[in-house]
């Protein structure tokens, strides 16, 4: 298996400006490996520590002892820093704190700008990502004129523009209206499956981690669950004891199962609830 | 209130104006005010005002645009004009009250200064309005160059002037929300005195820092994973080139401000 992201033994806590220890440890022995073009959701309640995992793994934060590597490369390495940010992009929570220029090509040209490109090629580079978040017909509004989610896809677009080969999302629709997180989720599943960038997609909900092929969840600092999402979202008691829900269609067939019903598919989206119903009745 | 402000506004447009290169009009632009303060002769005047006239014609853009830009200007127009006409007491003598004397020189001196003060204005509004601020920026950054040399920062100034354009939207909407959660507590704009009226806006100024300064890490952050090193090793997308028509134009400003000299020195 082809390892891009890998984290060994990490412990994290906070230090203040002179190194003093302003918060317990959030992060408690948790190693990880992601692998090449796979789509990881990491999933946990607010203050898991799941923020603090995607920023230690393009060196925002460093660990506090073992190691986290980008390519093989140590982010507590400063000289590493650059390359490994040209490898794993970071997209954040609020797409307004994350918009640098006053037009939106001119912002999604900043980060290949940074990186001394050409500038035919980043004219290049600027298009093609603003088509594939569709948003190319807005390419010379103001970011201000846009909705939430448009912005987080000129954010995603941003990211793209630089090539990167991982992207981690840390809670990209928490802002974000139903409508917002539905595009931003689509244009998401569309850089893992069309472009094969890696996506490490942080969040705290749960129809969006369904969508990945493997969920990390996460509860008090420590990975406490680690499989594919029809293992995760079918344990039910595992999740509520940690604060998590499980999505709403394997509680339904899981009700179902409970009175009863000869119900024998564990399906966690909506889709394959719909046909396990059907069967029911056929 | 706050978006009653046309100045630094920009018109997109496609006018020969708009699409001269953004040095070459800030250029002009001074060009154009040292025609404007060049000569006592309203003559050495008349070639600035003819320039900014041509100009504005040029832009395409609406006349009243101009007017309203001016508007908030009228009370030191009008300041500025009765100090001249009181103060100034050379030359014939039209009226005199007491102490108040009016003379030719006077009222001279107050509509030239009028004048001026209003072609400067339209005249540098127009910079504006015909090119986006980021043009703006990029040309300033490109014509202060050479400042480099003496480690004048000049690219974290003019990402500085980005990054304040880009989140003025931003924070006036801000502003907005936090007024109407105060209102929603029972606070009053509108009401008392002018020092009940400033104290009513710390409430709003200090969650409005606040959020800036929060704002303004989580953008350092988020710019440092682009991997933004300061100008180390920067391009850029937009590449400018200045052709025929920017040469052009620079030459005829300085021909204009040629003849507004000879006319000042000469008349």
């Amino acid at each position: 298996m082809n390892v891009q992201l890998k984290a060994d033994h990490v412990w994290f806590h906070y230090t203040d400006e002179e190194g003093n220890r302003t918060s317990d440890d959030v992060l408690k022995d948790v190693s990880l490996e992601i692998e090449k073009g796979s789509f990881t959701a990491v999933l946990g309640h607010n203050g898991s520590g799941k923020s603090t995992l995607a920023r230690l793994m393009n060196g925002i934060l460093v660990p506090g002892s073992g190691t986290v590597l980008v390519e093989g490369m140590d982010t507590r390495d400063e000289d590493l820093l650059y390359d490994i940010r040209r490898h794993v992009g970071m997209v954040f929570q609020n797409p307004d704190n994350q918009i640098v220029a006053t037009i939106v090509e001119e912002d999604v040209a900043f980060g290949p700008e940074n990186l001394g490109i050409d500038p035919a090629e980043i004219r290049r580079r600027v298009d093609d990502a603003l088509r594939a978040v569709d948003m190319y017909d807005y390419r010379l509004h103001a970011p201000s004129q846009l909705s939430g989610g448009q912005k987080q896809r000129v954010a995603i677009a941003g990211i793209i523009a630089m090539r990167p080969d991982c992207i981690i999302l840390d809670e990209p629709t928490a802002m974000l209206d139903p409508r917002g997180r539905r595009e931003v989720m689509k244009t998401i599943r569309m850089l893992n499956r069309e472009f094969g960038i890696t996506v490490v997609l942080i969040t705290h909900y749960m129809d969006e981690a369904v969508q990945a092929d493997r969920v990390v969840v996460m509860d008090d600092g420590k990975i406490i669950l680690d499989n594919v999402p029809q293992a995760v979202f079918t344990k039910p008691e595992l999740l509520q004891a940690v604060g998590l829900d499980v999505p709403q269609a394997a509680e339904l067939l899981q009700s179902l199962g409970e009175a009863g019903l000869p119900i024998t598919v564990s399906a966690i989206d909506e889709a394959s609830c719909v046909d396990a119903i059907m069967n029911l009745f056929a | 209130m706050l978006k009653d402000i046309t100045i630094g506004q920009y018109f997109p447009g496609d006018s020969l104006l708009h699409r001269l290169d953004a040095r070459f009009k800030i250029v002009m632009t001074l060009l154009y005010i040292v025609m404007l303060f060049m000569g006592e002769a309203f003559y050495s005047l008349a070639f600035g005002m003819v320039y900014c006239i041509a100009a504005l014609l040029l832009s395409r853009l609406p006349v009243k645009l101009f007017f309203k830009s001016l508007k908030p200007l009228i009370p030191i127009l009008l300041f500025t004009a009765v100090l001249d006409v009181f103060f100034i007491t050379d030359g014939t003598v039209y009226l005199e009250a007491g102490f108040l004397k009016i003379t030719e020189e006077g009222v001279l001196t107050a509509v030239r200064m009028v004048v001026r003060i209003i072609f400067l204005i339209v005249g540098s509004s127009l910079l504006t309005y015909t090119t986006s601020p980021i043009q703006l920026t990029d040309a300033i950054e490109r014509l202060l160059a050479p400042l480099k040399k003496v480690h004048f920062p000049v690219h974290s100034f003019a990402m500085m002037m980005t990054i304040a354009l880009r989140f003025i939207p931003t924070l006036m909407e801000e502003t907005d929300k936090i007024i109407a959660a105060q209102k929603a507590r029972g606070a009053s704009f509108d009401t008392g005195k002018l020092t009940d009226k400033a104290k009513a806006l710390v409430p709003v100024l200090i969650p409005l820092f606040v959020s800036a300064f929060r704002r303004a890490e989580e953008l350092a952050t988020a710019m440092e994973c682009r991997c933004y090193r300061g100008d180390i090793g920067r391009t850029k997308m937009k590449q400018m080139h200045a052709c025929m028509r920017d040469w052009i134009a620079l030459g005829v400003t300085l021909l204009l401000l040629c003849c507004a000299a000879a006319a000042a020195v000469l008349l």
